[in-house]
């Protein structure tokens, strides 16, 4: 599936009515594109632990089930966690969604093809994995669909893959000290930072 | 990985207090991969109303999700078997850099009186794999030791943002019956 659709245009329309979600980025892209539309306390940014970040998304909707959290990951970093889309499915979280902003290639590492660049298709792996409502994007009107539910409530975890174009932008780097951010963020829901 | 393990004699019963040892220091979140010897603790962890307790495809996804808890401001314990300690390694990055608070409760396999020779090398693996990336680990043998280790490494973890692992020795856990 070609899409011409831009990345960062697409993380700041999911963000712009972010309200009191909380969002956790996967490294690379999406960490940069998530910074490139502001930096708040509420968002937890990944510069490693590559798969980990939609678990990190689990744990925190556990920890804050009044509060919708938003994970913003790859495709290659998604890949990396799969089975945490089985584990999330039985977890079932209805505060839970992940945002796939999907390249198709390894971004990072020079454009090589990755998996759903070669035709695995990430939203039926988590429709297999019971998510609500797992789907791909791939025209402004289906990311605008998205936006507008995305605020709603969900009967369980929910997965959107956003097809876009592939391309490396201008970074824009969030602060790399992993210990500020994750106090910034606590500090931010009124929990201790010591 | 998972293999199977039968439980430890249940005369003993201190899985039962090593539960109420963890809820005392707070915790009310748990991840885990199922252990034959940490059967009993999974069943109350799961039979608990206030405790959050997740079953994973595999070890490193704990890692994360307790780090994710802790973000959300909830306390949380991982537990596995030493054969997934192995699977931890990268994703050990995100709480030794972030220094979020992390407890794993690991039962030995490939240690004492092991049938199956495949769990040796990840056994004695277990320890440096730990202190190679900075986890500091504390061998245990009786489940009085268990107990105080605990108490003492959640202090540690959640007071002061350590990573710490308690390898429950497969000799305190019983031979495996085949």
């Amino acid at each position: 599936m070609v899409s011409g659709l831009d990345r960062r245009r697409v993380v700041e329309a999911l963000l712009a009515g972010r309200g009191d979600a909380l969002v956790v980025t996967g490294l690379g892209s999406p960490s940069y594109d998530v910074h490139a539309a502001g930096d708040v306390p509420a968002n937890y940014y990944l510069w490693g632990a590559m798969g980990s970040a939609s678990l990190v998304g689990l744990g925190l909707a556990q920890a804050q089930p009044g509060k919708p959290v938003l994970v913003i990951t790859g495709d290659g970093e998604q890949l990396m966690g799969l089975g945490g889309l089985a584990t999330i499915g039985i977890a079932a979280p209805d505060n839970l969604t992940i945002v796939v902003i999907d390249n198709g290639h390894f971004g990072e590492t020079g454009m090589q093809d990755s998996h759903t660049g070669l035709g695995i298709a990430l939203d039926r792996v988590a429709a297999a994995c019971n998510f609500a409502v797992a789907r791909t994007a791939s025209s402004q009107a289906d990311v605008d669909a998205i936006c507008a539910e995305a605020g709603r409530k969900a009967a369980g975890p929910r997965l959107f893959v956003i097809k876009v174009k592939a391309e490396n932008l201008p970074r824009s780097l969030p602060p790399r000290d992993a210990v500020f951010i994750k106090n910034r963020f606590r500090a931010h829901l009124g929990l201790a930072t010591a | 990985m998972i293999q199977e393990r039968a439980a430890a004699p249940a005369a003993l019963h201190w899985p039962d207090v090593l539960y109420q040892s963890l809820r005392d220091a707070g915790i009310t979140h748990a991840s885990y991969v199922p252990d034959a010897g940490h059967a009993r603790l999974i069943e109350r962890l799961r039979a608990d109303p206030d405790v959050s307790a997740t079953v994973l495809t595999t070890e490193e996804e704990g890692i994360a999700v307790a780090a994710g808890a802790w973000l959300g401001g909830k306390r949380s314990v991982v537990l596995m078997q030493s054969s997934g300690v192995g699977n931890c390694i990268n994703m050990l990055s995100l709480p030794m850099i972030a220094r979020f608070p992390l407890l794993m409760l690991v039962t030995m396999r490939g240690e004492w009186a092991e049938f199956n020779p495949w769990q040796v090398p990840m056994g004695a693996a277990t320890a440096p794999a730990l202190q190679a990336i900075g986890v500091r680990s504390f061998h245990v043998e009786t489940p009085e030791d268990l107990l105080e280790t605990v108490s003492a490494a959640a202090i540690e973890a959640f007071d002061g943002d350590q990573q710490i692992a308690i390898l429950i020795g497969q000799r305190m856990l019983g031979e495996k019956k085949w």
